[in-house]
């Protein structure tokens, strides 16, 4: 387990920068996500942790040691790629001792290490198969495998559930959240699933363009998204996002309604954007914020998703599964004051 | 903790259903078919007739029959009986398997570099090395010739193989094949503390197989029928090379066609030896690199 430190952290290809000054603190065995949006920069961050990217300028920390000019191999870290990255011309059992190679431990440390992973992951009986033998989730269990086996200093997982299919995928999710349980080793997992950074996650740094939008647990940013962006990124469907005009301690909105949002101290008549998750948003028959009709319906099993035209701006909500309105029906949404995000219109920012 | 997983599941339908109750074979197929063996026929006549004539009396050799009237197998003990031709045997062996070797060891490095690094005037030099190939052979003996001359190697092992000892093609070829092997595999090798050398020879080269097997068997063949740059580089009979030296069966007066096609046929047998080991690397190199034979 260690510790690892971005400080302003910069990549640039030839004019085109990438990475805007990264500032990272990672803990002691901390399962860490980078979340984004394609090209936002988190593989690229991941790589130069990774000694795979050149820094072009700033610091990566591992342990305490500043290992920019270390090559892969001494920076004490195993990384697990999207595609496997398993030998195919290899067994399972020479793929996991691969990363022993060069380890200078006997050959019996060697042998009891590689029996002990595969112990752990499931592979016992797979260790003479070949990669091409083996299902997918198999497959990635191989290349969790070969990176456990160094016993690092930290794993960094670059979109390794990308490849799976949506079952697969939640079950690799569940048993790498499981496997660091167990072994507590520091994690840094880069995708771009938001639902992945959400149920793994100690914490999930969200980037957008080179730059770190907003560090924080699952559950602080989703309730307290840093901006527009993040509001938008975590959580599904998004937020729905309403601009308006503030004044007076509401938000008379651009497309008609007036929402009371107080507790703000912006200056009247401020141009604001006014936030609402669909799950905070309650379909009733009684008065609320918004009154509209219902245009279309996603029925979810436990919940359904129900999107009301209002005033001309389209809102989801989430309903009831089993009792959901009906298609056309005039509804009402309503929302407790606490659920509301207010953010500048112009810079994005939150602003309650 | 163990981890289950989906086990992968066998396939249950028949194939052998499927060959049963295939479509019907349509016209246009018997066709091609038909047109596919003219062009066979076509393409083994010569091997049929040079095999045919080294069974012949030279009296008989320029009779077109491919059955010899009184079959003899005179013409095998002569040329085997000849030392010569174990010498010149040795020598092609000794020249194209050398030659060989060293183009499946440098091609293949110089492509995996060109292919796998990114280096101040990578494309320049790929450019360079890939229009070495439009310079037809005849044009450049007789560089080779005065280079041989000026160092001394005319009528030595060294000057027959030095032109060929890496290949612009070869390295083409290496380079496209590394072309597909995924980039994440070597630096997974990085991390696992692998320097670039035995990333090449570990990862590298096992995943390109069919394209060492494609090219070993075309510098084989090439360098096994060579015949322009041995004859020119080469004096005495005991540094020829098989081809070379069937050439000493004929004269300014007389041509031993059966004693050239003894000799011809009997130096098809390594080649034949070697296609059989590697005809499945072949045919796969082949169609990967998108050449024809």
């Amino acid at each position: 387990m260690a510790t690892l430190s971005l400080r302003n952290l910069v990549k640039t290809y030839g004019d085109t920068q990438v990475l805007h000054g990264i500032n990272l603190e990672i803990g002691s065995g901390e399962f860490v996500v980078l979340v984004g949006p394609s090209g936002c920069g988190k593989s690229t961050t991941l790589r130069m942790i990774a000694g795979l990217e050149e820094i072009t300028a700033g610091e990566v920390h591992i342990a305490g040691r500043v290992v920019n000019n270390l090559e892969p191999k001494d920076r004490d870290i195993a990384m697990v790629f999207q595609n496997y990255a398993i030998y195919p011309h290899m067994s399972v059992r020479k793929n996991i001792g691969f990363g022993l190679r060069t380890a200078k431990i006997s050959a019996k440390d060697k042998l009891g290490r590689l029996e002990e992973v595969a112990e752990i992951l499931g592979l016992g009986e797979l260790l003479d198969r070949k990669p091409s033998q083996l299902s997918g989730g198999q497959r990635q269990r191989v290349a969790i495998g070969r990176a456990m086996v160094r016993n690092p200093a930290a794993f960094l997982f670059d979109e390794p559930l990308s490849n799976l299919d949506a079952q697969l995928r939640t079950q690799m999710r569940l048993e790498i959240k499981k496997l660091h349980q167990r072994v507590g080793n520091t994690i840094v997992f880069v995708t771009h699933d938001q639902v992945e950074a959400m149920t793994m996650a100690d914490r999930i740094v969200i980037m957008k363009d080179g730059h770190i939008q907003q560090v924080g647990s699952p559950l602080d940013v989703f309730y307290n998204p840093a901006n527009m962006f993040v509001a938008q990124f975590i959580g599904a469907p998004s937020m729905n996002l309403m601009p308006g005009v503030w004044s007076n301690g509401a938000v008379s909105l651009d497309k008609g309604g007036l929402v009371p949002a107080t507790g703000v101290k912006i200056r009247q008549g401020a141009s604001v954007v006014l936030g609402l998750r669909p799950d905070d948003l309650r379909v009733t028959q009684e008065a609320g914020l918004f009154t509209g009709t219902v245009e279309v319906t996603e029925p979810l099993g436990s919940e359904t998703l129900v999107h009301v035209s209002a005033g001309g701006q389209e809102i989801i909500a989430k309903a009831a599964g089993k009792h959901p309105p009906v298609l056309g029906s005039s509804v009402h949404l309503t929302a407790s004051p606490d659920a509301l995000h207010l953010f500048d219109k112009n810079t994005g920012e939150a602003l309650l | 903790m163990r981890m289950a997983d989906t086990p992968i599941q066998a396939p249950t339908q028949s194939l052998l259903a499927d060959r049963t109750t295939g479509p019907r074979r349509s016209h246009g197929q018997y066709i091609r078919w038909v047109l596919l063996m003219f062009g066979g026929i076509v393409m083994v006549m010569p091997i049929a007739y040079m095999l045919a004539t080294s069974f012949k009396y030279s009296f008989e050799v320029h009779t077109l029959s491919l059955i010899p009237q009184e079959p003899t197998l005179e013409n095998y003990l002569f040329v085997l009986e000849d030392g010569r031709f174990y010498t010149w045997f040795g020598n092609s062996l000794f020249i194209a398997t050398v030659t060989t070797l060293s183009n499946v060891l440098f091609d293949s490095l110089v492509g995996y570099a060109l292919c796998k690094f990114r280096f101040p005037g990578r494309y320049i030099f790929f450019i360079a090395v890939l229009s070495t190939l439009m310079i037809p052979t005849e044009m450049l003996v007789i560089p080779w010739y005065l280079m041989s001359s000026t160092l001394g190697w005319l009528d030595t092992s060294w000057g027959i193989m030095f032109p060929g000892l890496m290949t612009a093609f070869g390295t083409f070829l290496m380079k496209q094949f590394f072309e597909t092997v995924p980039d994440d595999f070597l630096e997974a090798a990085r991390i696992d503390g692998l320097n670039e050398l035995q990333i090449w020879w570990t990862v590298a080269m096992p995943l390109v197989k069919p394209a060492l097997a494609a090219l070993a068997i075309f510098v084989f063949l090439g360098n096994w029928t060579a015949f322009i740059w041995p004859l020119i580089v080469t004096t005495s009979q005991d540094m020829y090379t098989l081809p070379v030296g069937l050439t000493t069966f004929s004269d300014e007066v007389d041509v031993e066609w059966e004693l050239i096609m003894t000799g011809a046929a009997i130096s098809t047998i390594p080649t034949l030896i070697v296609f059989v080991i590697f005809q499945r690397f072949i045919i796969r190199g082949v169609v990967m690199a998108g050449l024809k034979g």
